[in-house]
């Protein structure tokens, strides 16, 4: 979203490009437009806009993905 | 607050279990009316399907038959009384037992071929998904996510892998198509590993748009969704739907609140006065209805227009802005500075603690942002209402 931004340099996004198998499904399941296909790879694009909702990291089928906000 | 799951639906996961009739029809007695056909002799499906014990809901249209039995199929078009329960839901009433039970229904004219769409079973995210349909013949899978919707229900659990794969079982989805694909709504993506199910059921899932709207363009575009569609917004009106719910919410707390400020207005040189608590607590209450028409309605509106990225502190600019008015409206009332500034803390206060509270509704803040929020103005709200409380028993004397 353009118009609206949280806070930056929050999230816990992390992502493994040496894992990422560039299937492309965590650009197809992210709400914010985080990914983007760069070679064949995923590459984060928009750091500051993970919501941590953690849909990239259920669907990834080589575990290169992890968020990890904290408890409750 | 927003803590885990993607948007802020309260604690409805202590939801009640709920008694599931077949997909179609609920138990008589769970209605309070009788679908209004008319008096027609036409047949009309209630005349037509109507079981002793069972009423027909009124979004089924007709049943056919699959060779996993008969499913209901339903109008793509709302009705009288589906808008009027949509009403009473956004402002808050009924809103946690607002389901459709969990099952196989059909649109159109469904056949083995024709495409599953799968939903929750809140009964605004059901009526939100078939007014998008009309013209569309697809399948729809309702899960039980306990009537909450897809997105929170993904955050929750119960839009879940199991849930998929165990409702594909439970309705035989086998024998009512010939291939092996269901469409699942972009945010139950959080709740749902494609592989997973894949592995489970032998379904390969397909993940739609976002919004039930872009549907018939997603199928049309063979099964493809552009970028936009498969981005959140959080428009002017998508913000201003929220903001009854928001007031709902707030409006328990705020009695037992009253209620304090009437007690804490009442003490001064007297030790304790009656007509002192009528008269102060009348201006107490305007500060925190003040406060809340700040935080709860009017920063969630203009969202994008207050400044700061912190939803606190949006909170107390725009309950400044608030407060201030409040105190040029009522400045003759207010008795001396101590007074005023006690109003305008505590009325402040409340705007941004309820501003901070939208944080749980809104489509783009992430729980480790609102932890880091909450940390350094928790401190700030409590500091607000400690000394507003101090200044007001002061400003008595």
């Amino acid at each position: 979203m353009k118009e609206l931004r949280y806070l930056d340099e929050v999230s816990t996004l992390v992502l493994d490009r040496e894992k990422c198998v560039g299937c492309g499904l965590c650009t197809e399941v992210c709400p914010q437009a985080v990914f983007e296909m760069r070679g064949n790879k995923a590459e984060i694009v928009d750091f500051n806009a993970c919501m941590e909702c953690g849909a990239c990291v259920n669907n990834c089928p080589s575990e290169a993905i992890s968020v990890s906000p904290g408890v409750g | 607050m927003k803590k885990t799951e993607g948007c802020g639906c309260g604690n409805s996961a202590s939801v009640e279990k709920l008694k599931v009739p077949a997909s179609g029809v609920s138990i008589l007695g769970s209605m309070d009316k009788a679908p209004s056909c008319g008096t027609k002799t036409t047949a009309c499906p209630a005349q037509v399907y109507e079981k002793p014990g069972y009423r027909l809901c009124s979004y089924v249209d007709k049943f056919i038959t699959t060779d996993a039995g008969p499913v209901p199929i339903i109008k793509s078009r709302l009705q009288k009384d589906d808008l009027f329960a949509t009403f009473f839901v956004r402002c808050g009433i009924g809103r946690h037992s607002y389901t459709v039970a969990p099952g196989l229904y059909g649109i159109g004219n469904p056949d083995k071929n024709s495409e599953v769409l799968v939903t929750a079973n809140f009964k605004l995210t059901f009526d939100h998904l078939r007014k998008e349909l009309s013209g569309i013949h697809a399948w729809i899978l309702v899960l039980d996510t306990k009537g909450v919707n897809v997105w929170c229900a993904a955050g929750k659990g119960t839009f879940s892998t199991g849930e998929l794969v165990k409702r594909i079982k439970t309705v035989s989805l086998e024998k009512v198509v010939n291939h092996k694909r269901v469409i699942l709504p972009q945010l139950g993506a959080t709740g749902v590993s494609a592989r997973e199910v894949k592995k489970l059921s032998g379904f390969r899932v397909i993940y739609g748009p976002v919004r039930a709207k872009d549907i018939p363009a997603f199928l049309k575009n063979d099964k493809t969704a552009d970028k936009p569609m498969r981005q959140v917004t959080f428009s002017l009106y998508e913000r201003f739907i929220l903001t009854p719910v928001e007031i709902r919410i707030v409006l328990k707390p705020a009695l037992i609140f009253v209620l304090v400020l009437f007690i804490l207005s009442g003490f001064g040189p007297g030790i304790f006065s009656f007509s002192g608590a009528l008269e102060r607590g009348l201006l107490s209450f305007y500060a925190l209805a003040t406060g809340i028409i700040s935080g709860a309605f009017v920063t969630p509106v203009l969202l994008p227009y207050i400044p700061s990225r912190h939803f606190a502190l949006k909170g107390i600019i725009s309950g400044s802005i608030f407060a201030g008015l409040l105190l040029l409206l009522s400045a003759s009332d207010i008795p001396g500075i101590s007074g005023s500034l006690a109003l305008f803390f505590f009325s402040v206060t409340v705007s941004s603690y309820l501003a901070m509270n939208f944080t749980g509704a809104t489509p783009f803040t992430s729980p480790s942002g609102v932890e880091k929020e909450m940390k350094r103005y928790i401190p700030v709200q409590l500091a607000g209402l400690v000394i507003s409380s101090g200044l007001w028993i002061y400003s008595a004397f």
